[in-house]
């Protein structure tokens, strides 16, 4: 349940750049190949940000497919495993181009909340 | 405020509970500037909407584009900073529960001994077991307990150096919790994950776990003294594992009868020879 210190990392990440405004919405962006179950980060959201800034805010996930590129053919190609092999060659030498993505992407704040 | 690492350095708020004397309870959020500087990506903001139907609220919309892990990887940098700086080769064992990782280790440093100057990090949930098995080889340990949590982070590691003498360290192995999941995230500044998978446990654990054993560059094969007992195909597995992460070190070995483990101490002296290369460099 390593999605409880990723929902940590959120609050920290929120917490930075709000400072000290409160958090109406938080954007985020989960690659498919990040290793990180999106419904467990929903879970543990409202349960960490509890007492914080981030209390109440809606949690948007924006799910970014997996892709690669054959490092033997050069093809591009949706990936959603690690272990896919390339539908041209078929080799397994495949790098990644996106899909490992865990990011926050934006905040909605509310300005009348500024404290210093 | 933590003096060692600046981990609650960053000049963010916190909120803060009191209970008064007269058993009121009100929480309030403050700020803390430490005057330290940090790589921090700082957001966008596009001016600002009023929300129609609450003139109340005023909301600002800020472009982030932070990691969620950038604290986590922030400290990592340090710690890999630090074993730059003293020289130390530094791995990162992760597996699943009963793979045979404290048996590796305990082989490992025997069999090191007088030839590297070996420390040990042990993280587990509960229990110091695994510390006084590895502390009776007379190496360093310094056993983290994670409680409830199923990883170590760069966070906990960077504490438990201090109870080390770098200058006096070759090699460090972090033996993380066993969980092929969790670790797989959280880089700890090490030069390498490896992977630990023994052959009891089923050749298609590269499949099932594919997020570890892609992230993970090594790769051993435990208990191949097992083979003749346990229906495992090594050559099934092995392709597997190349499936997920083609360029893996693999090494087949036995931490009980000794199998195989000397091709695991060259590459180890070979990382050493390396780090100490780039210490002299540098």
């Amino acid at each position: 349940m390593h999605e409880l210190a990723i929902t940590q990392g959120i609050v920290d990440v929120c917490q930075e750049h709000a400072r000290g405004r409160r958090v109406l919405e938080v954007v985020l962006e989960i690659g498919e190949l990040a290793g990180v179950v999106p419904e467990s980060v929903e879970f543990c959201f409202s349960a960490v940000t509890s007492g914080t800034l981030l209390e109440g805010a809606r949690l948007v996930i924006q799910r970014i497919p997996g892709r690669g590129r054959c490092v033997d053919c050069r093809a591009e190609f949706g990936r959603s495993t690690y272990f896919d092999p390339c539908p041209e060659c078929g080799g397994y030498q495949v790098e990644v181009l996106a899909g490992e993505e865990l990011r926050v992407k934006e905040l909605d704040l509310d300005e009348e909340e500024v404290r210093s | 405020m933590c003096i060692t690492c600046g981990c609650e350095t960053t000049g963010h708020e916190h909120g803060h509970q009191h209970r008064h004397d007269d058993g009121t309870v009100h929480s309030h959020v403050h700020s803390h500037e430490h005057g330290h500087v940090h790589g921090d990506e700082h957001g966008h903001e596009h001016g600002h909407e009023h929300e129609q139907g609450d003139a109340s609220v005023s909301r600002a919309r800020m472009t982030v584009e932070t990691d969620i892990l950038a604290r986590n990887d922030r400290l990592a940098a340090a710690n890999r900073a630090i074993f730059a700086q003293h020289g130390i080769f530094v791995l990162n064992l992760v597996s699943s529960p009963g793979s045979g990782k404290t048996t590796l280790l305990e082989r490992t440093l025997k069999d090191l001994a007088g030839r590297f100057r070996c420390a040990v990090i042990e993280g587990d949930q509960q229990t110091d077991n695994d510390a006084v098995r590895i502390a009776a080889t007379g190496v360093p340990v310094r056993q983290i307990n994670t409680g409830t949590g199923c990883h170590l982070d760069a966070h906990m590691v960077r504490h438990a150096l201090d109870h080390f003498d770098l200058h006096q360290l070759d090699i460090l192995l972090i033996e993380n919790v066993g969980n092929l999941v969790c670790p797989a995230s959280f880089d700890l500044g090490e030069h390498h994950k490896a992977v630990v998978l023994s052959v009891t446990e089923g050749e298609d654990k590269p499949l099932k776990y594919p997020q570890m054993f892609h992230a993970a560059d090594v790769m051993l094969l435990n208990k191949v003294d097992l083979l003749p007992h346990v229906e495992f195909s090594v050559e099934r597995c092995l392709e597997m594992a190349r499936r997920v992460r083609p360029d893996a070190t693999i090494f087949e070995v036995s931490a009980r009868s000794g199998a195989g483990m000397d091709a695991w101490y060259a590459w180890l002296a070979a990382g050493v020879a390396g780090t100490r290369n780039a210490v002299k460099k540098g």
